[in-house]
């Protein structure tokens, strides 16, 4: 027996104009969770899909066991007892659970039609592997909940009989308990079956809940390794940005003032959505807005920006009412939303990168005639480009090149860009590199600092905490507190907002 | 001036004005008859009427919108027109009458799509069944002819040698082209094609302009209606037909794509002038006319088949496989 069950050695992959990856080393250790981390293009996805042998390394060796290997595709690095799951699930949702599992592969019977009684069969015994036999395997994929369908993306893989199992950003879909749920799993497949995997993820409070050891990359360079007992987050921050970051959340100058009530809404519901969310903003004023996902905040949020109905209940401006009935009158009212899930709500990937700058604001530029002026939009666009640090070739650049931290960037950008009197951000920094993700929380300052009141919806607890001058939380559609920032700490904001809610199980379908 | 040459090299409408004029070029070698005014009229004439409805159907889908009913309601408005007129309804009327029902249509597929939410493909579909079927009952299946000279004078006199239909199409296609390239009303369908949720919160009223779109298609269908029925003198209850087909396939090879959020009309257009054009040297050429389909759907391929190899090196990315290989379980 090896030491590592998995190494990998100088490898080396360029894309036309990229090194990608510049003579990587990986090694795993049998049986530990591996944590790899890097900022968006440090080249963990690159290394992963070397891996998975579905794209071919210019250079470098692959040992399994101790033994160089080479992997062709796909189906060789299966072979090998190398299998991934991808980040985007990859799953049938008219499909059953059993079907999906083993997708391409499924048990036939001698007159080559499915042997569904194997099927099920096969697909129950890997269920129980996560407690989760109470399903029965002829479930519709779109009738499970997201961490279970997790894990059925998790049993596909598992059907090869891998040795090692890498998981790409597993948890930017699940909510707080699934991520237990999902943690609680890999910890079983690890003491059970011996399975090793090479956890890749942004959030680095996962790196220490759950790896034992972690490799961090930058520009596709590997930069470091370590046992995570040995290192704490400030070390890995460090390593994968390349300078040290002091302000992570930003500064409130001593000269930040908070001033007036700028926004109010009075009593505001909606069905069992959220019922009489009465909260203020004032001028210069970032207010946090936090609880569980589910707790009705991204549902407050829209509502206030008309993208969905109020039943009941003002919102106020400068005191007097504020009529919005649909977004296109949030916005003529100066106020805005940065919707939470920029890539399906809040972008045009397709489009150029000045194209979504002034997706918003079009009036703003054709001047008095019905025509949309280039030059003007060329020269906000520039000035985006310029304030906001969008890293691109040229504002004729389609968004879909870019790096999520730039993407949001640019939003952050068409939202400036209508001259918010209030401003609603909704997961601001979701899937944002960390260099990034201090930039627009800089920049979220600024903007207050100039009397915008914004409010900032999160389920990123330390963003909370860092940034809101006062934090209002949300539980099951009802505001349950209100804590100023300063006083505010970890434990105070979860106690509200979990309040006495339990812990769900797996299986509540 | 460079960056300026490199980008519109790198436009759509560029790579099919490429292909016309080599064609242009190369039929005026090969056949005597090919560049001179009669033919070329002739030709430009023949598209005229699937010219204007590919105006709309333009917009149509950049909004990431699609309308089969269009040859349909062509026929619909055309045997209407005609009944009017030869109840002896004063012209203007009758055209007025017309076209309304052709804005009245369109109102009717974007209402069933924008606020119903039903299937553009099948709404429109229903459409060319309900229109077609609506003309034959209305007319009795036969053709309406005998209409008065005034109506006549609308798609048949010729200034400085050209046909009213031809002008009438090149200036919508002209006024088309520059009101949805640059004006602010109609960019926003743009962003409708691109990403209609980012569109609805980025505060444009996506329902309204989509109905809007489909208003506009069945309202330039009628206007072809009407200019075909004076251009024969005679309303047809086969109008039309086959006519949405060849309407996408222009629309498609000039850049639009089924998804939204790209296309204009210049580059539509260009895509009916290389099928007319196409067609044309076919005949000039003695090709048997069996091809003609053939040819347009090889066009069409073609088109898209370059477009696809453009944006992937563009892109230079690879796309993930949906499944994993793995071996099969042998049993």
């Amino acid at each position: 027996m090896a030491d590592y069950i998995l190494e990998a050695r100088g490898m080396v992959k360029t894309f036309p104009g990229v090194r990608a990856l510049d003579e990587v080393d990986l090694q795993l250790k049998t049986g530990e969770v591996h944590a790899l981390v890097g900022e968006n293009g440090a080249g963990k996805s690159t290394l992963m899909l070397t891996l998975g042998a579905i794209h071919k390394p210019d250079s470098g060796t692959i040992l399994i066991d101790g033994r160089p290997v080479s992997l062709a595709s796909p189906h060789d690095a299966n072979a090998q007892g190398i299998s991934i799951v991808f980040q985007e699930l990859s799953l049938v949702p008219s499909l059953s659970i059993a079907e999906n599992v083993f997708a391409n592969r499924q048990p036939i019977n001698r007159f080559g039609m499915l042997d569904r009684k194997k099927l099920h069969r096969d697909t129950s015994d890997m269920l129980k592997l996560f407690e989760l036999d109470c399903l029965d395997p002829s479930t519709l994929v779109k009738d499970l909940s997201i961490s279970n369908q997790q894990v059925v993306e998790i049993l596909k893989a598992m059907s090869v009989n891998p040795k090692v199992l890498i998981l790409d950003e597993p948890t930017s879909s699940l909510t707080e308990t699934e991520v237990e749920q999902l943690f609680v799993n890999i910890k079983r497949l690890k003491q059970q079956r011996g399975i090793s995997f090479i956890y890749i993820s942004h959030h680095l409070a996962e790196v220490f809940r759950i790896a034992d050891s972690v490799t961090v990359l930058r520009d596709g360079k590997k930069v470091c390794d370590a046992e995570v007992k040995d290192i704490d987050e400030d070390f890995l921050i460090t390593n994968m940005v390349g300078r040290k970051i002091d302000n992570m959340y930003g500064v409130r100058a001593p000269t930040d003032a908070i001033g007036d009530v700028l926004f109010e809404a009075r009593n505001i519901s909606r069905g069992d959505d959220f019922k009489n969310v009465s909260f203020s903003v004032h001028r210069g004023e970032i207010v946090g807005l936090s609880g569980l996902v589910g707790a009705g905040r991204t549902e407050v949020g829209r509502a206030i920006f008309g993208a969905e109905p109020i039943e009941s209940g003002e919102l106020y401006m400068d005191g007097k009412p504020l009529s919005i009935r649909k977004p296109q009158d949030a916005i003529a009212r100066r106020v805005g939303y940065l919707s939470e899930d920029r890539k399906s709500q809040g972008l045009f990937l397709n489009f150029s990168i000045k194209a979504n700058l002034i997706a918003n604001h079009l009036s703003d530029f054709t001047g008095n005639t019905p025509f949309i002026q280039e030059s003007k939009v060329n020269e906000f666009s520039r000035a985006c480009v310029k304030d906001y640090r969008i890293v691109s070739r040229s504002v004729d650049q389609e968004l879909k090149f870019l790096s999520g931290g730039n993407q949001q960037k640019v939003l952050v950008g068409a939202w400036f860009g209508i001259n918010p009197r209030l401003l609603i951000v909704d997961e601001p920094t979701r899937g944002v590199d960390v260099g990034a993700k201090s930039e627009i929380y800089a920049l979220l300052r600024n903007l207050a600092r100039q009397g915008v009141g914004i409010i900032m919806i999160s389920s990123d607890l330390m963003e909370i905490l860092g940034v809101s001058d006062r934090i209002v939380v949300m539980q099951s559609g009802r505001i349950v507190g209100q804590i100023d920032g300063k006083d505010a700490t970890e434990e105070k904001v979860i106690a509200m907002a979990a309040g006495s809610l339990s812990a769900d199980g797996g299986c509540e379908e | 001036m460079k960056e300026w040459i490199a980008r519109v090299a790198r436009q759509r409408e560029f790579m099919i004005f490429v292909i016309v004029a080599v064609v242009t070029v190369a039929m005026t070698f090969s056949s005597p008859h090919f560049l001179t005014t009669g033919n070329i009229l002739a030709l430009l004439l023949g598209l005229s009427i699937e010219a204007i409805v590919v105006v709309a159907m333009t917009n149509l889908m950049v909004s990431g919108g699609f309308d089969m009913s269009v040859g349909s309601v062509l026929a619909f408005t055309s045997a209407t027109t005609a009944t009017f007129l030869r109840m002896g309804m004063p012209v203007v009327f009758a055209v007025l009458i017309g076209l309304s029902f052709g804005a009245i249509i369109g109102l009717i597929n974007g209402f069933f799509v924008a606020k119903v939410g039903l299937n553009p493909f099948v709404t429109t579909l229903s459409g060319l069944s309900l229109y077609r079927g609506l003309t034959l009952i209305i007319t009795g299946g036969q053709n309406l002819a005998g209409l008065p000279r005034s109506f006549r004078a609308i798609g048949q006199p010729r200034f400085f040698g050209v046909q009213t239909p031809i002008i009438i199409a090149l200036v919508l296609i002209i006024l088309g082209d520059l009101l949805l390239r640059n004006s602010r009303f109609f960019r926003q369908f743009y962003y409708i094609g691109g990403n209609e949720k980012a569109a609805r919160l980025s505060g444009i009223r996506v329902d309204r302009l989509k109905m809007l779109s489909y208003v506009l298609t069945g309202f330039f269908a009628a206007v072809a209606g009407v200019v075909m029925t004076s251009r024969l003198g005679a309303a047809s209850v086969t109008a039309g037909t086959g006519m949405e087909l060849r309407v996408i396939t222009a629309v498609i090879i000039g850049g639009a794509s089924l998804q939204g959020g790209e296309g204009s009309v210049l580059g539509s257009f260009l895509g009916i002038l290389l099928m007319g054009l196409i067609l044309n040297a076919l005949n000039l050429l003695g090709v048997s006319v069996y091809w003609q389909t053939f040819v347009v759907g090889a066009t069409l391929l073609t088109a898209v088949v370059i477009d696809r190899l453009g944006k992937l090196k563009n892109e230079g990315q690879l796309v993930l496989p949906r499944f994993r290989f793995a071996r099969k379980t042998t049993e």
